[in-house]
């Protein structure tokens, strides 16, 4: 079907316009987790929203997602605290206080979920669409509740750039510039809840975290400003979520989490790849431009050298000395210099191997390589 | 003894959830102090992924093949995050974040595409269901024992002895990785091994917890031993018993609440944390809140000695040096008054007189070690 016509469709646009929501909100705050090291920080606090979904539910006696969506901020803001509790007050380190706090929140809301489960309602079969997303469940009230959330996440965000930035960047200075830090910290800790709240009835408590951590990582591959990457992630998130959800209304049956992770997985790849200036590919490129620049020099100077001890400017050395001398194959690097005029095939009789010699150029240039050396030394 | 427990369904019920609890935070001890705790909740969720595709190539959903594609997973897990940490273009931590949910959404999605109407069901890998496990056996002996008991038990013993012949040098990786490579222990190797054990516990629990649930056996037991002792032999005993004893009083609990078997085992993990993490005899919350008030107060009588030592020839003497004075001088309440002076008097470093306090000769000796330290070595 054409993707266009598929936008159209009511249900697409709904879901269309949620996730575009959460791709905003995750790749906003995820920025801030990544940068400050919080990044499982987000695996936490999304499995912690199961308990609080059912909460909400037992709460609301009914599947509400206001009261679903408080109950999952509520449990995720208390596992946030937990883990601040364990790791001050224990001799555990951060991992392991994550570790427990996640697969403790979880079982009880588990738990829960089967203790829902058992006492009936129609609700339950809506409760455990919460563990990986199903798009197609959601209704345009339920974007209205998302854009609040997520309206309200960005307006804060914005509020306090300044404050955020600088206790990101530089604690120190921002305590003894007399920045609240300790409350800065809790609030962008609670507002990665916050983001994941949003993200919960799309992707699901299980997968949300890649929603905080990718959009943020593959943004911060093309830029080095903050600014730029927090648009760029939520650029990134919007376009992750959008195609995820609509590929997965459009196919019934798929959960909707998975093909959202996928999405913005594979923009995470291409960026580790062909980022300029940082990607793999690119810093692979360099590298091998480099070497090669490298070798272009040793056998220029080689040359140099082979003419003086011989005094013979004019010196045709045979390839086969070359060769031997470098330990390689110079073919290609003597192709690559001839290309530039350096170097210049002659033909060295009665010898019927190929030789080389320097042009005038060639010279020139090993004599400003040579020299240049000699300063270093 | 076969034939009674293949008659009893709770028995190998319990029996297969306290094997993953021991057979789990045997490893988990070592994961956990070597803070890799978060690396074995990637592998826990990214196993789906191998159980799928081995699943997909063979159609078996377990067995020795699927463990060892559970296996080879959890390393692919490992192997992925530490290569993506080495480009330095992303932090080891986001790395985490990166590797294991794209691979579980991709298990997911296999799920989604190809089983759906098969075993294997999406909430059955996440939560996984212990309570049906007796319908899946094997003949053990001439009685049909259920098959994720059989197979636990096997990778409970298996990890055992690794626990047990490496002991030394897994304590030695784990808490000096720089003397480990110097006596020739390869603690990569160790390490690689130890996660690829995990993985394949994991697969193992599977069935009965869960991917998401068996990280509670991993984490939690080490964690809360490890807030009850220093040592690493009782750390691992402490946490088999915890692991352990989750699974009998979870057990009991699902059946009385009509829940999640395994949710309950991996929420009773969470009770044994939460006690050890208040009541543990060292570190301990209240342990801890106890010894610092014994300091406080340990602090007051040195203050109370000092002040007393000097005014006690001064002029003002008289004055200075009765009950009322550390009110006002040092500024305690009554209550902080009373308790300083019955533990001075205690321990004998004070006398009264009426209202007048005097110095011990064992208050003075105190006294004097405060201000002239260099005295105590002459004397001693």
């Amino acid at each position: 079907m054409n993707p266009l016509a598929l936008l159209g469709d009511y249900t697409i646009q709904t879901v269309a316009i949620g996730a575009a929501l959460l791709g905003a909100v995750g790749g906003v705050l995820g920025t801030f987790a990544v940068l400050r090291r919080q990044s499982l920080l987000g695996d936490t606090l999304s499995h912690a929203a199961l308990p609080g979904i059912c909460l909400g539910y037992l709460w609301a006696g009914a599947r509400q997602l206001e009261s679903l969506l408080a109950g999952a901020f509520l449990t995720g803001a208390l596992a946030a605290v937990t883990v601040l509790v364990i790791v001050g007050r224990s001799r555990l380190k951060t991992d392991a206080a994550l570790g427990v706090v996640l697969s403790v929140f979880f079982a009880v809301g588990v738990v829960l979920l089967t203790r829902i489960q058992q006492t009936g309602g129609a609700g339950q079969a809506g409760l455990s669409s919460f563990l990986f997303g199903q798009a197609a469940a959601m209704l345009r009230g339920d974007v209205v509740v998302m854009g609040s959330l997520a309206g309200a996440a960005l307006l804060l965000v914005t509020a306090f750039w300044k404050e955020f930035k600088l206790v990101t960047f530089d604690r120190d200075f921002a305590a003894a510039a007399g920045l609240p830090v300790a409350a800065l910290d809790l609030a962008l800790t609670v507002m990665i809840a916050l983001a994941i709240v949003v993200g919960l009835q799309l992707v699901g408590v299980v997968l949300m975290t890649a929603m905080i951590v990718a959009p943020a990582v593959a943004a911060r591959q093309w830029t080095h400003r903050l600014e730029a990457t927090v648009l760029l992630a939520a650029g990134f998130g919007i376009v992750a979520g959008v195609s995820g959800a609509v590929t997965s209304a459009a196919a019934a049956g798929l959960a909707t989490g998975p093909v959202i992770v996928l999405a913005i997985s594979a923009i995470v790849l291409v960026s580790l790849l062909l980022a300029p200036g940082r990607g793999i590919v690119w810093t692979a490129l360099a590298a091998r431009a480099e070497r090669r620049r490298l070798r272009g020099r040793q056998v220029l100077l080689t040359l140099y050298r082979l003419a003086k001890e011989h005094h013979d400017p004019a010196y045709p050395a045979e390839k086969g000395t070359l060769d031997a001398y470098h330990g390689t194959e110079t073919a290609g690097v003597l192709g690559r210099l001839e290309a530039e005029g350096l170097v210049r095939p002659v033909s060295h009789p009665p010898e019927p191997t190929p030789h080389w010699k320097l042009t005038s150029k060639g010279r020139e240039r090993a004599e400003d390589l040579a020299s240049s050396g000699e300063e270093r030394r | 003894m076969i034939a009674a427990l293949a008659s009893d369904i709770p028995l190998q019920i319990i029996l297969t959830g306290a094997l993953v609890g021991a057979a789990a935070s045997l490893l988990g001890t070592f994961l956990v102090l070597r803070g890799s705790s978060m690396l074995a909740d990637a592998i826990s969720h990214s196993i789906v992924f191998g159980i799928v595709i081995v699943w997909m190539l063979t159609g078996l959903t377990s067995g020795p093949l699927q463990v060892l594609g559970a296996a080879a997973a959890g390393l692919l897990t490992v192997i992925l995050t530490e290569g993506l940490a080495r480009t330095r273009l992303v932090k080891a931590d986001a790395a985490i974040g990166l590797v294991f949910p794209a691979l579980f959404a991709a298990g997911v999605l296999l799920i989604n595409v190809y089983a759906r109407d098969v075993h294997l069901d999406v909430h059955a890998v996440l939560l996984g269901e212990i309570a049906f496990v007796w319908l899946d056996t094997v003949t053990v002996g001439g009685h049909e024992i259920a098959r994720a008991l059989v197979t636990i038990g096997a990778l409970a013993v298996i990890n055992a002895a690794f626990v047990t012949l490496f002991y030394k040098e897994l304590k030695i990786a784990t808490f000096d990785p720089a003397l480990a490579t110097a006596l020739g222990f390869a603690p990569g190797l160790l390490f690689y091994g130890l996660l690829a054990l995990t993985s394949a516990t994991a697969v193992a629990s599977f069935d009965a917890v869960g991917a998401i649930l068996f990280i509670a056996f991993v984490i939690v037991p080490p964690a809360a031993a490890i807030l009850v002792t220093d040592r690493l032999w009782l750390i691992l005993v402490i946490g088999v018993a915890i692991g352990a004893a989750s699974s009998v009083l979870g057990y009991h609990l699902a059946v009385a609440w009509d829940v999640s078997i395994g949710g309950a085992m991996a929420m009773m993990t969470g009770v044994f944390f939460a006690a050890a993490f208040l009541f543990a005899p060292r570190y301990g919350l209240l342990a801890r809140e106890i010894a610092r008030r014994g300091e406080r107060l340990d602090t007051d009588c040195r203050s109370l000695v000092a002040h007393l030592f000097n005014h006690e020839k001064g002029p003002a003497a008289e004055e200075e040096n009765t009950t009322r004075a550390l009110r006002e001088h040092l500024r305690w309440d009554e209550a902080r008054t009373e308790r300083v002076l019955l533990r001075s008097l205690d321990i004998g470093f004070i006398a009264h007189e009426g209202k007048r306090l005097r110095l011990t000769p064992k208050g003075r000796a105190e006294a004097e070690a405060i201000f002239e330290p260099w005295r105590r070595g002459g004397r001693a």
